[in-house]
């Protein structure tokens, strides 16, 4: 195949695809027909904002620290 | 009630998580996002649930936006990240929703049967140069705005909408239409 593409070649592609698919901005069905608030709050609902990996990685590290020396409590309570 | 006297106000207290802030700029944003997302997919019940999808990245990522720069940007570019992960999900020959797939006046010069081919052998390209193309070639959006939305320079959408043209006029070739 011809990898080159002249432009009149070009031109008559782009005019081929405009006429096969009409653009949806100019349509109705491009105005959003109602409030999406009450599906974004199930959304939201359904995943409630998770406490990032690294979070809960920290804390494991601190609570088996604390465990393994605990003498490190009141240093901690102090510094806090 | 919100009680927020200014847009940068909402907007830094959506970076601080706050749900309400999060609930003023959804309501004043998502029918610019929605709109924008639409054209991508160009399947309306589609772009409503991917309009969800993008305001559900712009919360998680809310610690990470900066409220100096443009809210509207950063929704955009987020919305189109988020509708090329649809459009790659979805089946390529599956057929067009009615009210697009039918243009509302009828183009003189062109076949119903070629009409469809042309749409067919579009959806078939890579998401990534079907949506340089749509928003370049259908949509007529500016070359400026489509590279802030996909995160590349001018030139690279220039790249992606001469390689979907190639694509295409191989894919119609391949059917036996001479563009």
């Amino acid at each position: 195949m011809n990898r080159t593409m002249h432009q009149p070649e070009q031109k008559r592609i782009e005019q081929l695809l405009k006429r096969s698919l009409p653009p949806a901005g100019g349509q109705t069905s491009a105005e959003l027909r109602r409030d999406l608030w009450p599906a974004m709050l199930k959304r939201l609902d359904r995943h409630p904002t998770s406490v990032p990996w690294f979070d809960w990685a920290l804390l494991a590290t601190l609570a088996a620290l604390l465990a393994f020396f605990p003498g490190a409590i009141p240093v901690l309570l102090y510094h806090l | 009630m919100l009680v927020l006297e200014s847009p940068s106000d909402i907007l830094r207290q959506f970076c601080h998580g706050d749900l309400g802030a999060f609930e003023a700029l959804f309501r004043q944003h998502q029918r610019q996002v929605y709109g924008w997302i639409v054209r991508i997919v160009r399947d309306p019940a589609a772009a409503e649930d991917v309009t969800i999808e993008t305001f559900w990245r712009i919360h998680r990522a809310h610690a990470r936006f900066d409220p100096d720069r443009s809210f509207e940007a950063w929704a955009r570019r987020i919305a189109t990240n988020a509708a090329l992960d649809h459009l790659r999900t979805v089946r390529r020959d599956a057929p067009l929703p009615d009210h697009l797939a039918s243009p509302s006046v009828p183009n003189p010069g062109v076949s119903e049967e070629v009409r469809q081919k042309t749409a067919r052998a579009f959806r078939r390209l890579p998401p990534k140069l079907q949506v340089a193309a749509t928003l370049a070639l259908i949509e007529e959006q500016p070359y400026q705005e489509i590279a802030g939305a996909l995160g590349i320079s001018v030139g690279a959408v220039k790249l992606r909408v001469f390689r979907s043209l190639r694509l295409l006029r191989k894919e119609l070739k391949r059917q036996g239409i001479e563009p």
